[in-house]
């Protein structure tokens, strides 16, 4: 059994939703961003999203795309992510946090699929999320990601239907995530409503926990959305964060780290508020 | 290696790929959508009366066909050759790229889209969409970089001018993969009632194909009008590359005439041994970038690297996917002009044949003009004029210390 797999069951047994943080390897530089990556669980993420800075992330909206350019900027590489998870596993001694890996495609193609899925695995890396890669192109991913245990969490829009939902279904696992808006990261929120009807649907299709993000901003609708998903994803906020962390000059100001972490922990509260049957 | 197809012209296949490229690398948002353009295209191009709207809007309105005009003098200037101009900087709008967006905001009326969005860099393909926009009377909202806004102002006072809104981005290097990252952060939260008219042959699939069909004419044209001046079909092709498609839509209608040599140019910006180029095939490696696999310049990481060069609509760092796959088959040969000898050449161009030639068709005339001496008199060639250089004036003018 997956990592992933593991958390929503423990998560299923303390009849709760879980917390799914995304932060941008890297930023602001990479040492405070393993700092932060290492504090995160005990802040009360359930799950982590690392993100991969990509020059050009067409589904990312300004939050997102700063955070990336202020870890390029300070040099962040594909190395330097897979030791940070590395890294992450060693010192805390945290084995059951499940971390993925969030991105672009174009990074794991030119490192090689098989070998970027490979040293994501020796790294201690649990999933993927790759943006650009539909069920259309997933196969090119999906052997080399199984055969080292990694799962692929494929994702869902509100433009997916009924008869496009298994074509996405079949390349899943660890969970399912449901993009709850049209439109790019940081932007709108979904309505709780539009939230509960296609998590609905979405589980009439397949017995995968299913995580919502996009748009998610307060502790509130981190615990609307714990309502009725297995798993709250928050991004842009955190990484807002993140800048408000920094002077004007873009160094860090000493509150920035303990700012990221009182903030996931006020989301972690919105969520585990939310007692499931 | 692949062995060599009977065809060079059946591609894509039903999943968009023209051999390892191509394809469909798009967020799961859009993909419903682009499934549901490619079964409307599909069905519109088989359909006669949508074919037959948009022949008589490229005849009457774009003013098709475009001449074949011998150029006598530059041929004897240059002493091989026998060049031909396809003349594609006299339809309306100025440039090849009017011949795409008719086809595409036909398409988009006839899939009752309510908006229309693009992206371009020497601001001719958002003249062109923001043109059939006026006509149709559907919004349009224009994507360019900022750098582009500045040194391609007079198109952007035409958009303004034609009712299109255009939308600076400052992002990146603010050049054309700047303006399509943003095109295409608009249509993700857009979709369901924006149309994206993509001007190249670049983009998921099923644009690629659809933009090189609706640019055939340029080819098809030709073969016609060769047979007529010459009673044969010409020797040698030459097209610029930016993303692709004048080059696409002059090439593959004779990708299956062996006879034929083909040669795309690309922007060798300050040279390719600098780095600073816009030359993806000859400088690039496969990667996926807007949706597409193509030869892409980035660093080692994949990391998407700048390009440069003089002229605004070459300015991009990747390729449309079917050129990747041509030059991999080795049925077109890709080569560079550096933005010195576009300059050159436009110059030449204007003193030669009284034509004001873009600085995207520069390219293609330099490389002619290396080219040409080298062949026998009776190689016929047919160098694609993808647009008239009205756009460029300021521009030119500075870099040559004209007052204006
Ligand atoms: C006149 C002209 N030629 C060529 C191009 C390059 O595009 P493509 O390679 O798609 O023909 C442009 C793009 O802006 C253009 O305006």
């Amino acid at each position: 059994m997956s990592r992933i797999t593991k958390r929503f069951a423990a998560l299923k047994a303390d009849k709760r939703a879980g917390l799914v943080t995304y932060v941008t390897a890297g930023d602001p530089d990479p040492a405070l961003s393993y700092q932060i990556l290492k504090g995160l669980p005990a802040a009360g993420a359930d799950l982590i999203e690392l993100g991969m800075p990509f020059t050009d992330p067409m589904a990312d909206g300004p939050s997102i795309q700063l955070a990336g350019q202020r870890a390029l900027k300070a040099g962040i590489t594909v190395d330097a992510t897979f030791d940070m998870v590395r890294r992450f596993r060693k010192e805390t001694g945290d084995n059951d946090t499940p971390i993925l890996l969030m991105g672009y495609y174009n990074l794991v193609y030119q490192r090689g699929v098989e070998r970027f899925c490979k040293e994501a695995a020796q790294a201690g890396v649990d999933g993927f999320i790759l943006v650009d890669l539909p069920p259309e192109e997933a196969d090119q991913l999906k052997p080399y990601a199984a055969a080292v245990g990694i799962d692929t969490v494929l994702l869902t829009a509100p433009t997916t239907d009924d008869k496009r939902l298994p074509a996405v279904l079949k390349y899943a696992s660890g969970f399912v995530y449901f993009v709850s808006v049209l439109g790019i990261t940081g932007t709108k929120s979904a309505s709780e409503e539009a939230v509960r009807t296609h998590v609905e649907r979405i589980k009439r299709h397949t017995s995968l926990p299913v995580g919502v993000g996009f748009g998610i901003k307060t502790p509130d609708q981190a615990a609307a959305v714990a309502r009725h998903a297995d798993a709250a994803v928050v991004g842009s906020a955190i990484v807002d964060r993140v800048k408000a962390g920094l002077d004007e000059k873009g160094i860090a100001k000493p509150d920035l780290v303990p700012g990221v972490f009182a903030y996931v922990k006020a989301l972690a509260d919105g969520v585990r508020g939310v007692r499931k049957v | 290696m692949a062995t060599t197809p009977n065809s060079f012209r059946t591609g894509p296949d039903e999943r968009g790929h023209f051999g390892i490229f191509g394809g469909r690398y798009v967020a799961e948002t859009l993909m419903p959508l682009i499934l549901e353009l490619e079964q409307a295209y599909d069905t519109a191009k088989a359909d006669p009366q949508f074919q037959g709207e948009l022949k008589y809007l490229l005849t009457q309105y774009g003013g098709r066909p475009s001449p074949l005009y011998y150029a006598e003098r530059l041929t004897r200037h240059l002493g091989g050759a026998k060049i031909y101009l396809k003349r594609e900087e006299l339809n309306h709008t100025g440039s090849h790229k009017i011949n795409n967006v008719l086809g595409q905001v036909l398409l988009a009326k006839r899939m009752g889209k309510t908006r229309v969005i693009a992206e371009t860099g020497a601001g001719q393909h958002g003249v062109a969409t923001a043109t059939a926009c006026a006509l149709f009377d559907i919004p349009c909202v224009v994507f360019m970089g900022a750098v582009d806004v500045e040194r391609q102002a007079p198109n952007v006072a035409r958009m303004n001018m034609l009712g299109a809104e255009v939308r600076a981005v400052k992002a990146g290097a603010a050049t054309l993969k700047d303006a399509m990252n943003e095109a295409m952060r608009d249509w993700v939260a857009t979709c369901e009632t924006t149309f994206y008219c993509i001007g190249t042959v670049a983009g998921p699939h099923p644009y690629p194909s659809m933009v090189r069909d609706f640019q055939c004419v340029i080819g098809e044209e030709v073969r016609k009008q060769m047979m007529e001046a010459e009673g044969r079909l010409p020797d040698t092709l030459v097209a610029c590359i930016g993303g692709g498609s004048n080059a696409m839509g002059l090439f593959h209608p004779f990708l299956d005439d062996p006879g034929v040599r083909i040669v795309g140019v690309e922007a060798g910006g300050k040279g390719l041994d600098t780095g600073e180029h816009a030359a993806s095939l000859l400088g690039g490696r496969p990667g996926v970038l807007h949706g597409n696999l193509t030869y892409l310049l980035q660093d080692k990481e994949g990391q998407i690297t700048e390009a440069h060069s003089i002229s605004a609509g070459l300015d991009y760092p990747g390729i449309g996917p079917e050129h990747s796959w041509l030059k991999e088959q080795g049925r077109a040969e890709y080569v560079s002009a550096t933005d010195d000898e576009a300059l050159e050449a436009f110059q030449r161009m204007c003193k030669l044949e009284g034509i004001i030639p873009a600085l995207e068709s520069a390219h293609a005339i330099a490389h002619v003009i290396k080219l040409a001496p080298t062949l026998p008199k009776d190689n016929l060639l047919v160098v694609n004029l993808s647009g008239r250089g009205d756009k460029d004036v300021p521009q030119v003018a500075q870099r040559l210390g004209m007052k204006i």
